[in-house]
Parts: structure tokens; sequence; C-alpha cells
């Protein structure tokens, strides 16, 4: 066994998950020094059935709403102590961060506590089930919003978090994916490196809940970005930049790849096409 | 069960870090993943993809741990030689 993996196997994370990925990456780019206040959700389900627990730093569970008022207390408690080196990180699923844990997280951005918060975004709360989050996509199917006759799956565009970061106007805001591990790894670090509040947004597929195979979590995860259906880039000062510059693969190609898009007729996919190009063009254009 | 034996604090708070290594989750496999160490180049793309944390490159080869690995197949699909294949988990 790998000595310095800093989450030991033997998690129940489904085969294939890539929110597991995510975690690894993360870790390896935060090193030791590290303490994670884990929101509930599917990372924080698997990787501590008591009595045993997959994490070697300080890492606590909270509840969904209060990750980051717990990051922002420890972050205060260190500092006390003089330990202002420590990395403190705020960690949840899109539901738990994008959703019911947000005013907490606002709370934080606006406080200016120096914490890192960290979405692993598998666009649902798929511990419980895959129920629709504010991180779903549009038109995908979940149990909240099965497709069917009357009803495309969700018919909300999903939530711009790392706009709503920035608009906090915090030193550091960045998008991330597991499909680029040294990408995600220099934004750790740099965000690290950086005093003050700062937020990352890490795409990745979640087999159970996308409804692919589980030996292409990273197949998808690289699709969505040459797709433009997750676009990885950097604010620092107002200013955003790019970091992956996508194929402009067609989105049907992504979205024929996974079940919960199956529903959708070459009309609808047109239609996301379209949607897709207004989006990138208002955003990056 | 073993772990259970020991002296717990109360309030839910486990000193035994990285303790899930009893759980064997190799058991999970349907298929097994399976490198050919005269194509793989040690590259270390599949360590870095594989969501269990349970390939090492040692000497420039990948090494799988068997008693952890589910058995996704991510690092078959990922690697850029076509060195790993799968084969059906024999019980
Ligand atoms: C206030 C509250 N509501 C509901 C639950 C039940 N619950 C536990 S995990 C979970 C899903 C979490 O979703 P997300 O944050 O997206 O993380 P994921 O499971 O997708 O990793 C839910 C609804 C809870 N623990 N607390
Ligand atoms: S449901 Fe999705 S996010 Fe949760 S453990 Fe399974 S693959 Fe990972
Ligand atoms: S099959 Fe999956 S769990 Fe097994 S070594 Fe490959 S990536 Fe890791």
């Amino acid at each position: 066994m790998k000595k310095d993996e800093l989450l030991a196997p033997g998690h129940r994370t489904c085969a294939g998950c890539g929110p597991a990925i995510a975690i690894r990456m993360l870790l390896r780019a935060t090193g030791p020094n590290t303490v994670i206040c884990n929101a509930t959700g599917c990372i924080e389900v698997t990787t501590t059935q008591y009595p045993t627990t997959s994490w070697k730093i300080p890492w606590i569970h909270v509840l969904f709403e209060n990750a980051a008022s717990v990051a922002s207390g420890i972050r205060e408690a260190l500092d006390m102590q003089g330990k202002s080196d420590v990395n403190v990180i705020a960690l949840g699923g899109d539901g738990g961060m994008m959703d019911i844990g947000f005013r907490a997280i606002s709370g934080l951005w606006e406080r200016g506590h120096n914490v890192l918060v960290i979405t692993y975004d598998n666009e649902s709360y798929a511990n419980t089930g895959v129920q629709r989050s504010g991180g779903t996509p549009w038109h995908a199917s979940t149990s909240t919003t099965p497709s069917g006759s009357a009803s495309k799956g969700k018919d909300q565009w999903k939530k711009d978090m790392p706009a709503i970061a920035a608009a906090h106007h915090i030193p550091y805001v960045a998008t991330a994916s597991i499909a680029q591990p040294f990408d995600l790894d220099k934004k750790v670090k740099k965000a690290l490196s950086i005093k003050g509040p700062k937020y990352i947004h890490i795409h990745c597929p979640c087999t159970i809940g996308w409804r692919f195979d589980e030996s292409k979590t990273i197949e998808i995860a690289k699709l969505a970005l040459d797709t433009k259906m997750c676009a990885l880039y950097e604010i620092e000062n107002h200013k955003k930049t790019l970091t992956y510059k996508p194929k402009g693969t067609p989105v049907k190609e992504y979205l024929k790849a996974q079940a919960r898009f199956r529903h959708l007729t070459d009309e609808d996919i047109e239609e996301y096409q379209k949607r897709i190009d207004e989006v990138w063009a208002r955003d990056f254009e | 069960m073993m772990l259970m034996k020991k002296k717990h604090i109360p309030g839910g708070i486990i000193t035994d870090v990285g303790s899930t290594i009893i759980e064997k989750t190799g058991t999970w496999r349907t298929f097994k993943p399976v490198v050919d160490m005269n194509k793989c180049i040690g590259c270390g793309i599949c360590e870095r993809f594989c969501p269990d944390g349970c390939i090492e490159i040692k000497n420039k080869k990948c090494i799988i741990d068997y008693d952890y690995c589910k058995g996704c197949l991510i690092c078959m699909n990922e690697c850029p030689v076509k060195a790993i294949e799968k084969e059906i988990e024999k019980k």
C-alpha cells in the first residue's frame, strides 16, 4: 500500500466513482497539513463507516448546513494557536454546497475567512438516490425530475455557482475537472497559496446518477469539457481566464453517452446545442 | 471486526486513521484488470485516475492491489498504450 496516499482504500464509493477521483487529486495537492470539514453526502458516507475512516488527515463530518461555519471556527482556533499555515477546507457535494449549505458559505466568503471552499459536483443528491439539485443540468432525468410523457427531466438550467462566488469578490475562484489532473493540482495549490476565502468547483461524473458504464468516468468528464458542458477557468482580480480550450465536439456526443439524457429527441438536442452556444458566447466571447 | 474491540472515544471520534483497509473491496470485482508488463511504459496515468488509489508505479511498472481494486476498468480505458486488459473474475 502507498504510504503517501492520504485517502486509504477500502472506502465504499461505487466502482468508477468520479468524486472519489476528485478527492484523491485534491489530497495530493493539499498535502497532510490540512483539515477538512466535510458536509454529508456520498464522500462522507462512504469513507467513514464507524469505527473506521479512510482519511489520514484531520477530518470532521458536519451537517449540510454548516460545513462553512465549522470551517470558519476551525480557522479562527488554528490562527489563535499560531497555526496559520494549516490549510482549512470546507468540502461537499453540489447539493450540500450549492443549495442547502450555501448561506453559510456566503457568510464565510463575506467575512473573509482564510478557507478553501470546494464543491465536488456530481450534479445530483447522489447519496440519497439521485434527486435533482441546483447543480443538475437542464433536461437531466433524476428521481425527482423523471422524464416521461409530460416531462423532459429538469426544467431549469444549472446554477452558476462560480459566478456567485465571484460576486463575493473573493481573491480566487476556479473550476476544475477530474479529466485534467494537472490543471486541478495547480489550481488547488494556487488557491492554498492565497490568503483569504477561495472557491474551487470540481466537475466529476457519477456513474450511478448519470447512468454510464463505470469504466467511462474519465471519458465522460473529457467529453463535458470538449462539448462546452463544463468550462475550465480561473477568476482573479475580476478577470476570467479560460484554462482549457474545448474542441467544440457536438453536445449530442455527451448527451448520448448517458442514460439520464436518453429521452431527448433530435430536436431537443438541437435546442440543447443552441443554448450551450448562447451561454458560451455570453460567458467567454 | 477486530477494530470493534479497541477502546473507542465517545462522540464518534475515530483515531485509527486509514482504517477502512480492513474492508477488502476487491471482492466486488466482476472484471479484473490485468497489466501486460511488456507494454506498460510506467506513465502513471492509471494511478491518477483510479478512484480507489490501488495502483502503484514501481520500477516504472503499474502494480495493481487486487485486495482493493473494484474492477471499474477506468485504468484499462485510459491507458495510452493499451497495456491493460480485462479478464472475467474467477471466484
Ligand atoms: C438537512 C438534511 N436533509 C437531508 C439529508 C439527507 N441526505 C444525506 S446525503 C444527501 C445527498 C447529498 O447530496 P450532495 O451534497 O449533492 O452530495 P452527494 O451525495 O451527491 O455526494 C441527503 C439529501 C440530510 N442529511 N440533511
Ligand atoms: S452514487 Fe455517484 S458519487 Fe456516490 S459513490 Fe456512487 S458514483 Fe460516487
Ligand atoms: S479497475 Fe478501477 S479500481 Fe481497479 S485498478 Fe483499475 S482504476 Fe483502480
